[in-house]
């Protein structure tokens, strides 16, 4: 028998040896109460305190216009969105390796959620999981009608059975390594962009 | 009984404090500012004891179904085409993942924060073996660099000052020593770090959670570290320590509403990321880690210490650590949570680590899943005391104490003699920084002039007047 299954046998005899006495049960998680109103404004305001910015865009051109406002000196623009073409398709990346040289990623978030104002991601979204990472700046599309009120809500709506990797993300990469002073950008995206832009119905 | 030296936290804590103005008082305001951030972010939650009582539970629920949960986790995660290992402890971890990197041919390695592999002492043991281990969460690299551990779970290397930063990279990474803003030296880091992520071979995390319904383990930071070395390099290794489990996916929001407020005062970390399987073209293993675990569930005193999130709220709150500064506990775990932690490592090594502590109980009210841990303190000072680890100094004084309680008109001579001792006692003398740093900023409240007992002998006879009469 290999090592590790030996020791998986003795680390799983020793804690049925020392499991403590009493058996205790799963709590049940009750439903919380929500302050009513509308989900949207509580999801910008969260974002800001975390670094990030939402913007309200009324179609795909004044979505490119935005980008553009954004991030005057891109020179690659890779896309995940059918939206914004970008002047990189993700689905053209073999290896993310050859995303180190992005200075904006595009891509859509399936939801977001108010608490934290934080969207998700997944590697279905990102097509390439490093394309969140590598790329200098971000640029997120949200549907304003997909937004949860709360961690409890976003975790019933994401399905971890059906992808390798998803993200709950709040805003740009933060630190505050050096004497407790906020700092954006430490190793992942330096910004982060939400625009406003609705699913097209196909 | 280890051969190891007794780490004396009180004599290290001192050094702390009597290093300059300007560190220890640093560091206790910062982890304070942190700490009121955590208080107002809890109580703009109404359910917040509610979601720390039901996260208590589910914790209790999961240990004490701890061997089901992890069969059920292995089974999915395998199914979902992670590899899983299991190790007995720290030199099996390190010998599991030096092997599947001596598999792939991996020189170099990029890695996240881990607690875990820090207690393994993974990444001495893997440089000797000629592989370059390389931190990427700041902090860490900050740590690593000056060739220091991190001194707190969440903030490793909060106890230095800009200045500090800036000198430990002029002298690795040749930056400008007398540029000590907080966004240069960031940025600084940010380009050192990116080429390395780039030709690593492996990317290392650690686990917040690992989810048994899905086999998912999940991954919380700040800066987006963990994702890039998950997500560049071909292969991924996670070290998970078995007490990371819960059972379901519905359970983690309960957890990461918890989490990032308990730590750093925020709704969540920028990243909460969810590794289920390997990514696409990736490989992916999962190092499941028992390193002393398993007895501890077996100790009635202190198995509730597994409950632990590392989420260092303990830490940020105790009075103690806020000055000592996290290395003074000379352990991987400092501060409440190392206090009980430790000596299930080495009780002789880690003896005087219950008596640095004030048993003010501010870590039990705070911790988000309720671990007695100022409870399990005092218990594991009685341990100490039957073991006859009781530090020396605490010796000496607790029989000196005995013989005089022993002997009260001895009691009353030294508690009058005492009085007029501090009185002719010259300031410098009481206040004196090096003799005892821990009164810099503290005064001696004003003495009364009567003592407790002529108070009692004096109004004694009084009440007993007024009961007689009645």
């Amino acid at each position: 028998m290999p090592t590790s299954k030996i020791s998986r046998e003795t680390i799983l005899s020793a804690i049925r040896n020392n499991l403590p006495q009493r058996q205790l049960e799963h709590p049940r998680i009750p439903g919380f109460q929500r302050p009513a109103g509308p989900l949207k404004p509580v999801f910008e305001q969260r974002l800001q305190e975390a670094g990030a910015a939402a913007h309200d865009v009324g179609s795909v051109a004044e979505a490119e216009a935005k980008l553009v406002a954004l991030h005057p000196g891109a020179k690659v623009i890779c896309s995940a969105v059918p939206e914004i073409a970008g002047t990189r398709r993700v689905e053209t990346v073999h290896d993310p390796h050859e995303l180190a040289d992005v200075d904006v990623g595009v891509v859509r978030a399936q939801f977001g959620v108010a608490e934290g104002g934080a969207v998700w991601l997944t590697q279905e979204d990102l097509v390439v999981d490093a394309l969140a990472f590598l790329s200098q700046h971000l640029i997120v599309l949200l549907d304003p009608s997909e937004i949860v009120p709360d961690m409890h809500a976003a975790y019933r709506r994401v399905r971890l059975n059906e992808t390798a990797y998803g993200c709950f993300m709040m805003g740009p990469s933060a630190t505050a390594d050096v004497e407790a002073t906020l700092v954006h950008g430490a190793q992942g995206a330096r910004s982060l962009n939400v625009f406003f832009l609705p699913l097209r119905s196909a | 009984m280890s051969n190891a030296k007794r780490v004396d936290p009180a004599a290290a804590a001192e050094l702390f404090i009597i290093r300059d103005q300007v560190h220890e008082p640093m560091h206790d305001r910062f982890l304070w500012a942190t700490m009121q951030r955590r208080d107002k972010e809890a109580a703009a939650i109404p359910e917040w004891e509610e979601l720390r009582e039901i996260a208590s539970k589910i914790k209790e629920h999961t240990l004490t179904h701890l061997d089901h949960y992890l069969e059920e986790f292995e089974a999915n995660a395998t199914k979902r085409g992670a590899h899983v290992h299991w190790a007995l402890d720290a030199a099996e971890h390190n010998d599991v993942v030096h092997s599947i990197l001596q598999d792939h041919g991996v020189k170099e390695l990029i890695k996240s924060k881990s607690m875990l592999q820090e207690e393994c002492g993974m990444t001495p043991y893997l440089e000797h073996r000629g592989i370059k281990v390389i931190e990427s969460d700041l902090g860490e690299r900050i740590q690593q660099l000056d060739g220091q551990p991190p001194s707190h779970i969440v903030f490793p290397a909060i106890h230095k000052t800009r200045q500090d930063v800036a000198q430990v990279f002029a002298r690795t990474i040749g930056t400008d020593p007398h540029n000590d803003d907080p966004h240069f030296l960031t940025e600084a880091m940010r380009n050192n770090a990116r080429p390395r992520f780039l030709v690593a071979g492996a990317g290392m995390t650690g686990c917040n959670f690992a989810i048994a319904e899905t086999g998912t383990f999940m991954v919380c930071t700040n800066e987006g570290n963990a994702d890039i070395g998950a997500s560049v390099p071909p292969l991924h290794i996670a070290s998970i320590g078995i007490e990371k489990l819960i059972p379901r996916v519905e359970d983690m929001g309960v957890f990461l509403r918890l989490l990032s407020r308990s730590a750093v005062g925020t709704p969540l970390t920028q990243y909460s990321s969810h590794f289920t399987g390997p990514r696409k073209g990736g490989e992916l293993h999962i190092v499941l880690v028992d390193n002393g675990r398993s007895r501890r569930l077996g100790m009635p005193d202190f198995w509730h210490s597994l409950k632990c999130i590392r989420c260092g709220a303990c830490m940020n709150t105790c009075p103690v650590y806020r000055r000592s500064g996290g290395l003074a506990y000379g352990a991987t775990y400092s501060g409440p949570i190392g206090v009980i932690l430790d000596p299930t490592f080495d009780e002789f090594k880690y003896s005087e680590l219950p008596f640095h502590s004030t048993l003010c109980g501010s870590c039990s009210e705070v911790c988000p899943v309720k671990i007695d841990i100022s409870d399990q303190i005092l218990k594991w000072r009685r341990v100490m005391a039957k073991k006859g680890y009781l530090p020396l100094a605490k010796r000496l004084s607790f029989a000196v104490a005995g013989h005089v309680f022993g002997h009260p008109e001895e009691y009353h001579v030294i508690e009058k003699a005492a009085e007029p001792a501090l009185d002719y006692a010259p300031h410098f003398l009481v206040y004196n920084r090096s003799l005892n740093p821990w009164a810099r900023d503290r005064e001696l409240p004003q003495l009364t002039k009567q003592t407790f007992r002529e108070w009692y002998l004096a109004n004694r006879s009084k009440h007993a007047n007024v009961q007689n009469q009645s």
